[in-house]
């Protein structure tokens, strides 16, 4: 993979934080190259912003070692790290003026006065807010704010830039240009970009890599494409995106085959890759992928009923009810022809468009598959395909 | 629709009723208590003083015109530079107290802050009696410092200007801590990080972002105590000796002493106006604060 290319510049080993009782984050590794965009993606309270302010220097790692540079940061305050954050709610100083919030950092450096004012413009035409310099931040839109606050942290020229859900509060439009700004921004200055997120399509958008926390754990580590097709457990197939997600139990048939039993039918596995006979297995499948038709497909039984087409527009929302009485979802162009509501039908899909995943989330240790949590071992990493 | 026009027109004539219900016995007790001896104060300031107290008729400037004796000037001074001297004291200790109560754990704020406002629950002067029993000659301070050895006579605590400062100090540190601290409990803390990202120590922190955020705080506090502490007479009657002469004392001295009262009234009037002039400054950058 690319990260065999790139300097690695902040390393995180075996982090672990915890407050009171409650463990935050568990365990945690993961390494961000220079020059990258990951991004840190998922729910609330799953321990994205914790371990951000770890690497700032805002919260202390309970254990484990949190490398920049390749030099061990546990005992550097924040003012020591060469790394700048962006804030949620932007933290600009409300007593300065937007040249003085940009040119906070480099007065700390001490940088001579025609230097820090040559710089801060330079910043700020680089935000497209040439001519505010005088405003105070309580003139400022939201969107103006945030621009501040990113010149703010970039006019020091960080080694690592740390963003902890910057668009949040942004109306969606703004929320959209934004992105694309901020990505080509980032590309502009080969800064390493590290972003922590809940909007899945924000990650998908934005970052070179994606980094899927839950529980204080990361489930899955890799680039969007990897992460979006082949999710490697189940709370990333349905944290990301749309997923239709079957349960049933592998089993060898009489001729030898391996077939999944579901409550609502059988699938026969074109790949016996990582099936556990006997045991508990997920299949997840895409909405876009799912597909229905009038007569049976060949090594599918799963039979439904068509509940109802809902035009969406660029997508046809197709809701299936199996023989168990569960829905699943099903989009297809406009353009093609559908098994009129209320018909009988069945499920199927193309080889190798839905992920088996086996159910490994019980045992806390979803990512004991891949020895090394930042390696991604291209496709084959997640589950087999089916 | 008539019917609908009649009940609304009931309602705003109810409403109306309990607006004056309201309002009403206060705006009778502040026109009673409040506006009725100001206005008395300000006619007395303008009449001549009679023989035995109370003032009288013909009208003149004579209280006004008193008040230009170089002495009184002296005074007012005087009182400037103890109110001053007390509300910086105030400030060195009140920041950090406010500071500490504002970062205590919060199970023991509430417990912080009500001993700060336990003294408001005992008469000012009855603590400051308690605090001449503690400081004269005879009192338990110097005999604990006898018994230890560390003096040989008593100090000469009260009865100094010393003193009076410091039950000054005593007295309303409480009205300079609690502004500091809403304005330090309003802080937000992100705002510390962003300058600690930014490079800051702690020392850039507190006077970059700190101090200024907290100015609204600093200010109120300062007039809070700057004011009252203009027109206090009892604590340098008391803990003074009645030695050094302030406006309060002064003020007193006429009505009850000294039977001038025009000139008492006049002293009182500009002790009002100054007072109204800080006031008026504090509003003024109190809404540049809300502005920011």
């Amino acid at each position: 993979m690319e990260e065999g290319r790139k300097k690695t510049i902040v390393k995180l080993i075996q982090v672990e934080k915890s407050f009171g009782q409650t463990d935050v984050v568990k365990k945690l590794s993961l390494e961000v190259g220079a020059g990258e965009f990951l991004t840190l993606l998922g729910p609330s309270g799953c321990g994205k912003t914790t371990t951000l302010r770890m690497i700032a220097g805002f919260e202390q790692a309970n254990g484990g070692r949190i490398e920049l540079e390749g030099v061990d940061v546990a005992n550097l305050p924040p003012n020591a790290r060469n790394v700048n954050t962006v804030f949620q709610n932007y933290a600009l100083f409300p007593h300065m003026n937007v040249a003085d919030n940009v040119a906070f950092g480099l007065v700390e450096k001490k940088v001579k006065k025609p230097e820090i004012k040559k710089r801060v413009s330079e910043m700020l035409r680089l935000v497209q807010l040439e001519g505010m310099e005088k405003r105070m931040p309580s003139e400022l839109s939201g969107g103006q704010k945030q621009r501040v606050a990113i010149a703010r942290a970039l006019v020091n020229e960080p080694k690592v830039l740390l963003l902890d859900e910057p668009l949040g509060a942004l109306d969606l439009k703004l929320r959209r240009q934004m992105q694309i700004e901020l990505k080509h921004l980032q590309r502009r200055l080969g800064i390493t970009f590290i972003y922590v997120t809940h909007d899945q399509e924000e990650a998908l958008t934005m970052s070179d890599r994606i980094a899927v926390m839950n529980g204080g754990m990361l489930e899955q580590v890799g680039t969007p494409e990897e992460i979006y097709n082949h999710p490697r457990t189940r709370f990333v197939a349905d944290f990301i995106g749309e997923s239709n997600i079957m349960e049933g139990v592998v089993k060898e048939t009489k001729q030898g085959d391996w077939q999944l039993y579901m409550d609502c039918g059988s699938v026969l596995l074109s790949q016996e890759e990582g099936c556990r006979p006997g045991e508990l297995h997920y299949v997840c499948i895409r909405p876009e992928k799912l597909k229905v038709s009038a007569a049976p497909v060949e090594g599918f039984s799963i039979p439904v009923q068509v509940v109802e087409h809902v035009f969406i527009g660029s997508q046809i929302r197709t809701i299936v009810k199996t023989t168990d009485g569960k829905k699943y979802k099903i989009s297809s162009p406009p353009d093609g022809t559908l098994l009129p509501a209320e018909s009988q039908g069945f499920l199927y899909w193309k080889s190798g468009n839905a992920v088996l995943l086996p159910d490994d989330e019980q045992d806390g240790a979803p990512l004991e598959k891949g020895e090394d949590a930042f390696a991604i071992e291209g496709g084959e990493a997640g589950g087999s395909l089916v | 629709m008539g019917h609908l026009f009649k009940e609304k027109k009931k309602r705003s004539g109810g409403s109306r009723l309990s607006c004056i219900a309201m309002i009403g016995p206060v705006v009778v007790w502040m026109l009673l208590f409040l506006l009725v001896p100001l206005l008395y104060v300000i006619c007395i300031s303008f009449l001549s003083k009679n023989s035995y107290g109370g003032a009288g008729l013909p009208v003149t400037l004579q209280g006004y015109l008193g008040m230009l004796q170089s002495e009184y000037g002296r005074i007012f001074l005087q009182s400037l530079w103890l109110s001053g001297k007390t509300t910086l004291i105030c400030l060195l200790f009140g920041y950090p107290f406010a500071w500490i109560i504002a970062h205590a754990p919060k199970k023991w704020k509430p417990f912080l802050l009500l001993l700060l406002m336990l003294p408001f629950w005992i008469n000012s002067m009855i603590r400051i009696y308690g605090w001449i029993t503690l400081l004269r000659s005879q009192g338990v301070v110097n005999q604990m410092l006898m018994a230890a050895g560390l003096i040989q006579k008593p100090l000469d605590i009260l009865y100094t200007d010393g003193a009076v400062l410091f039950g000054m100090v005593y007295d309303l540190l409480p009205f300079t801590v609690l502004p500091i601290y809403t304005s330090i409990e309003k802080l937000d803390h992100s705002l510390v990080e962003a300058a600690q990202d930014l490079g800051a120590g702690k020392w850039h922190v507190f006077t970059r972002v700190i101090l200024p955020q907290t100015m609204p705080g600093i200010f109120a506090g300062s007039i809070q105590t700057f004011i009252p502490s203009l027109g206090l007479f009892y604590i340098s009657d008391m803990m003074g000796g009645a030695k050094t002469m302030y406006i309060g004392n002064l003020i007193k001295n006429q009505f009850l002493s000294a039977r001038n009262w025009p000139l008492g009234a006049a002293l009182s009037i500009v002790l009002i106006l100054i007072t109204l002039m800080l006031m008026r400054l504090y509003t003024k950058v109190g809404s540049l604060d809300d502005m920011v």
